[in-house]
């Protein structure tokens, strides 16, 4: 992995692996593979691999923890030693503990924790392969999860990363990408474009930043259209779906269709019928710029 | 036609005024806080596929000793909360010596919540007609969210049940259900209720558990008078044939395993 490549776009614009600019890679969805745990998911990105578990509500021990009004989201990111390509050194680092701690306050503001006092609900998101965008891979494992698990949430939290590469702003990056790039902006955010989650790695300007958040805005909702379409589908080719999906563009009266997302190559599944940039204009303003400058600083 | 499947963050209504259970208002408006399905009536409910019981008051439940103190029991109810039988809701006085023998760590019994407190704080009681210490039959455990399809409308299913499989059934509100009878009808029975478990989304569920258990019952006719013998002629005798169906039920039930 120590070469770097001469360019990682190439002159008709695509990047090393194919993809556009603005593209996220196929994304695939297991719901329920874990009979013990309340709910879970297997979720695949590209090369990543992301196994989520969710637990509880359940009683919180040590009790100092607890908290008498609302229930507390414990959160776990862990990459297997074996996830990467030179094996790391197994449990907790100074990393996955970072991730772990950001990754349980991106559900905090969904989670409607207010129902279950005293109590737990633990998240268990483990990295079985990884290739750059882990946390943003486990906290949209982690989502589906959670509704699984019969967890009442306002909605789906949502993550994608955003990056730049030769000078030009990328969607998802992978692993060259992320290695040899010179920025990296993972972003979770709720169904309303609120950001739940922002971080970043290297530098952008501003002008760049207010255009990877739009760039980041479009993957989260194209990413929150294939994490619906694998609820709806859970129980097989359900008829009702159909329907579903009239309501849905029926609530969605506003709706603006991005062209270039109509012809995406982005889910081999049925997924791929599905029009998967589907966005509210009123969405697109950013609604949260003194939280990006709040956080932002976590390099 | 199935029911629409609907998942958190999902627009129901515009009005504020439907807002039932499992959903939320933002803004004036009503959305889904679950995984589940679409239930309108007067209100707009959300019927979760998944969760935790969470313990109210006047429910009744199955629940199993897990600690006893001087002067309480505790029971474990599947909820992510530890119920407490203290020694005055039993319904005789009961000394502190006695209370392992009344009731041991790892009995079940039939419960009904007196109270829940803001803290959570789960008072169960046995002093009502009905509650007891469950001595015979079985329990199974089923997700605390199909509870409503086992009993069905106004208890059509949980009827049909006890009449089609002769069996006692007592359904707690905690997704543990208790179940006496013969032995090859319970498990006839276990086989019904998990399969309401498993296809309770979907539409004419009754109608379908009924066939499901009727089936079973046609088919061992057909067995029974396609195959050669005399005794097949006890089928169509009124006095015997109950006591035989289930033995060839049971015998039908173990070959299909």
């Amino acid at each position: 992995m120590s070469d770097k490549p001469d360019k990682f776009i190439d002159d008709s614009g695509l990047r090393l692996d194919g993809r556009r600019v603005d593209e996220i890679r196929p994304m695939k969805i297991d719901i329920g593979v874990l009979s013990r745990a309340d709910g879970s998911c297997y979720l695949e990105w590209g090369k990543n691999k992301v196994l989520a578990a969710v637990y509880g509500p359940r009683t919180l021990h040590p009790r100092r923890k607890q908290i008498p009004d609302a229930a507390l989201i414990r959160y776990r990111y862990n990459m297997a030693s074996f996830s990467v390509e030179d094996r790391i050194r197994p449990g907790p680092s100074r990393r996955s503990v970072e991730i772990s701690k950001v990754s349980a306050e991106a559900f905090e503001p969904v989670v409607l924790t207010k129902f279950y006092p005293n109590t737990v609900i633990d998240i268990f998101t483990e990295i079985i392969q990884a290739d750059a965008g882990t946390r943003t891979a486990a906290i949209n494992a982690a989502s589906i999860a959670l509704a699984d698990a019969g967890v009442p949430m306002k909605g789906l939290v949502s993550a994608c990363a955003v990056g730049k590469v030769d000078g030009q702003l990328v969607l998802d990056l992978n692993k060259d990408e992320d290695n040899f790039g010179a920025a990296d902006l993972p972003v979770a955010m709720t169904q309303d474009g609120e950001i739940t989650l922002i971080q970043m790695d290297g530098n952008l300007t501003q002008e760049e930043f207010k255009e990877a958040i739009e760039m980041v805005r479009v993957g989260c909702m194209e990413i929150l259209e294939i994490q619906k379409r694998a609820l709806y589908t859970k129980f097989g080719d359900d008829p009702s779906f159909d329907l579903t999906e009239e309501d849905l563009s029926d609530i969605q009266s506003d709706e603006q269709l991005i062209d270039e997302d109509a012809d995406n190559p982005v889910n081999e599944d049925d997924e791929g019928l599905n029009e998967p940039g589907d966005i509210d204009p009123d969405e697109k303003k950013i609604n949260g710029e003194e939280d990006l400058d709040g956080e932002s600083d976590e390099q | 036609m199935d029911r629409k499947i609907v998942i958190p963050g999902e627009l129901l209504s515009e009005n504020e005024q439907n807002a039932g259970l499992g959903t939320y208002v933002e803004e004036g408006k009503v959305y889904s806080s679950l995984y589940g399905v679409l239930n309108i009536k007067n209100k707009v409910d959300v019927i979760p596929f998944s969760g935790k019981y969470i313990p109210r008051a006047k429910d009744y439940v199955i629940g199993t000793v897990v600690d006893i103190t001087s002067s309480n029991w505790f029971f474990d109810v599947r909820a992510p909360y530890t119920g407490m039988l203290h020694v005055s809701e039993y319904p005789k006085r009961v000394e502190s010596s006695q209370m392992s023998d009344l009731l041991d760590i790892g009995d079940s019994a039939i419960l009904r919540v007196k109270d829940v407190d803001q803290s959570m704080k789960v008072e169960l009681t046995l002093r009502e007609r009905g509650l007891k210490r469950i001595k015979i039959g079985r329990v199974i455990e089923i997700p605390p969210s199909k509870v409503p399809r086992i009993i069905g409308h106004g208890g059509s299913m949980v009827s049909m049940l006890k009449k089609e499989t002769k069996c006692e059934i007592f359904v707690g509100q905690n997704g543990r259900i208790w179940i006496n009878g013969p032995e090859e009808n319970l498990d006839q029975l276990t086989d019904a209720i998990r399969l309401i478990v498993k296809e309770s989304h979907i539409h004419g569920l009754t109608d379908r558990i009924y066939e499901f258990l009727t089936d079973k019952k046609s088919n061992v006719d057909v067995d029974s008078y396609a195959s050669p013998g005399d005794d097949i002629k006890f089928q169509e005798d009124d006095e015997i044939p109950d006591d035989i169906h289930r033995k060839i039920d049971a015998l039908l039930d173990s070959s299909e395993d």
